[in-house]
């Protein structure tokens, strides 16, 4: 497979100017995770609102893999019920698993991702900042 | 040729440098991680388990009687390879963690009393830490460490105070497989000697690139990995002063490192048979033995020479291309695994790309996160040489890691 099915335009593109990337004062879920095969290092932040997802940023370090596939997740699950970004982050392991066939319709430019699962050591990579979005949101709230 | 070794001739006896990766003349820059194996090597072990196969010291057949000759034949070979006059000094096992882990636990945690220190050094692999860990969490005593000097070099100025009369253990790479950095070995060997500590080198890099004379530079235990000397996976051992051998606890209990065994309690062979439990690795030691014929045949002063001709020329068109080297810039200094980082480029990317255009080098923490830490980088890329390199492949991988800077626009 040709290297750009990887490293899609838009993926270097969250990569050289990440979205949401703040801390978030006063975001009550917050998790860090980190993956020691590359040292990527991830702590994402959170702020609910009436049972949606006011605000979600990520702060971190590490390959372009693992910081795109951050900012994309902060843009793809502001806005949604709780429940609905738990969907879309099961649905985006599923892609990176290769168990469940990308729906561009609800995954969007995060199907970009999909060239990710041809490389199976940088898949981990790519689900980082979901894993940690999944335990923030499924914790316990940040004191 | 570089220096002294005919490298054209040399690939020749690598089968697997004429294949291609990704429809590309494979470029194999990670010997630090395992080397390649020469034809010689693959046919011994071939031959063994075609001709020879059989389980050591218990057949009384012409079978048996002939595996364990070419058994311990390795074993006097890797012996006189490092120097040692006594084979009876070098146990097998696999390789240089398992060799720690058995000092660790045999000699270590025996000796070790709560108060007293093991020292290391900042640059340590974690397989000559984590064990120490063990060790010092199980008797109370306390790990200290070495730092390295801005050049990469080990900073020695504050040596007197670091080895102590407590000191009781110094552990040391004999050649940082990050860095590639070669700590003055007699020098420390000496200081620790004169403090009543033992000296433990991990020469999990320097055995493979450089002659390695145990007796001359008084190491009383060297780790030794086979597979990244030309020998198979899970081949090499540990060398141990044979009085140090003596006092220690074996390891693993088990068949064939008995002498007399009751319901209750047991009697073990001498050294090295009372740390070789169960069956060995026997193909693959004496697959080593054949590594070492390769290695002796081109002569390790002029391996070294090769590897520091290659070594300098890789510094110099890296810092060319834009990179940051880490570690000492002399090659008198350091062996050839080259650490470094490239505009801001992630390692994991860089290695991704330069996979692509055949060219196979490491990216990550190189099993050293404390060393990342003082270095101040999550991982860096590490290009590492051997015997079959050229300066060709060095120019293959700067001229990738041009691609990757197309790709990144960095």
């Amino acid at each position: 497979m040709a290297l750009e099915e990887l490293y899609k335009e838009v993926i270097l593109d969250h990569y050289k100017n990440p979205r949401n990337k703040r801390d978030l004062p006063g975001g009550e879920l917050s998790c860090a995770l980190n993956n020691p095969l590359c040292g990527d290092q991830i702590t994402i932040h959170a702020r609910l609102d009436d049972g949606r997802m006011a605000e979600v940023t990520f702060e971190g370090s590490g390959c372009s893999i693992s910081q795109a596939s951050a900012s994309m997740m902060t843009e793809a699950v502001t806005g949604r019920s709780l429940e609905a970004a738990k969907r879309l982050a099961g649905e985006f392991r599923g892609m990176m698993e290769g168990v469940v066939e990308p729906d561009e319709a609800s995954l969007g430019d995060l199907v970009a991702l999909k060239g990710v699962v041809k490389y199976p050591v940088r898949i981990k990579c790519a689900v980082l900042a979901w894993d940690a979005f999944q335990e923030a949101v499924s914790g316990p709230a940040r004191s | 040729m570089i220096g002294e070794l005919d490298v054209a001739r040399i690939r020749k006896d690598f089968p697997i440098l004429e294949r291609r990766v990704h429809d590309r003349p494979l470029v194999y820059l990670d010997s630090s991680n395992t080397s390649q194996k020469p034809r010689q090597v693959i046919d011994r072990v071939s031959e063994f388990y075609e001709r020879h196969n059989a389980n050591l010291y218990r057949g009384v057949y012409e079978l048996s009687e002939e595996a364990t000759a070419m058994f311990e034949d390795a074993r006097a070979r890797l012996a006189r390879f490092i120097g040692a006059s006594d084979p009876g000094s070098v146990i097998f096992n696999r390789g240089t963690t398992e060799s720690t882990n058995l000092v660790a636990h045999g000699y270590a945690r025996k000796v070790l009393r709560p108060g007293d220190e093991i020292l290391l050094t900042e640059m340590e692999h974690h397989s000559n830490l984590v064990p120490w860990q063990f060790a010092a969490q199980a008797t109370g005593s306390t790990l200290r460490f070495i730092p390295l000097a801005e050049d990469g070099t080990l900073d020695l100025s504050g040596l007197e105070s670091l080895l102590t009369e407590r000191t009781k253990l110094l552990g040391v790479s004999g050649m940082s497989n990050v860095l590639g950095t070669m700590p003055p070995l007699e020098r420390l060997a000496a200081a620790a000697h004169a403090v009543g500590a033992v000296i433990v080198v991990d020469g999990a890099q320097l055995v493979p690139h450089a002659t390695v004379d145990v007796q001359a530079l008084d190491i009383d235990f060297l780790t030794i990995s086979g597979h990244k000397m030309l020998g198979p996976t899970a081949s090499g051992g540990l060398y141990g002063r044979r009085e140090l051998l003596e006092r220690m606890d074996p390891f693993l209990g088990g068949g064939e490192m008995i002498l007399e065994v009751y319901p209750d309690r047991s009697t073990f062979k001498a050294p090295p048979w009372k740390f070789e439990a169960g069956t060995m690795n026997i193909a693959e030691e004496i697959g080593l033995a054949a590594a070492i014929e390769y290695l002796e045949e081109l002569g390790m002063p002029a391996v070294r020479r090769h590897e520091q001709e290659i070594t300098a020329y890789a510094i110099d068109r890296l810092t060319e291309a834009g990179a940051t080297v880490f570690g000492p810039r002399d090659v008198e200094q350091r062996g050839g695994a080259v650490s470094f980082w490239f505009k801001d480029i992630h390692p994991h990317d860089l290695a991704q790309i330069l996979d692509q255009e055949g060219v196979c080098i490491r990216a990550g923490h190189h099993c050293a996160q404390p060393l990342m830490r003082v270095l101040g980088v999550p991982a860096t890329a590490r290009a590492s040489f051997y015997i079959y390199n050229s300066t060709d492949e060095v120019d293959a991988l700067v001229g990738a890691l041009e691609r990757a800077e197309a790709i990144f626009g960095a």
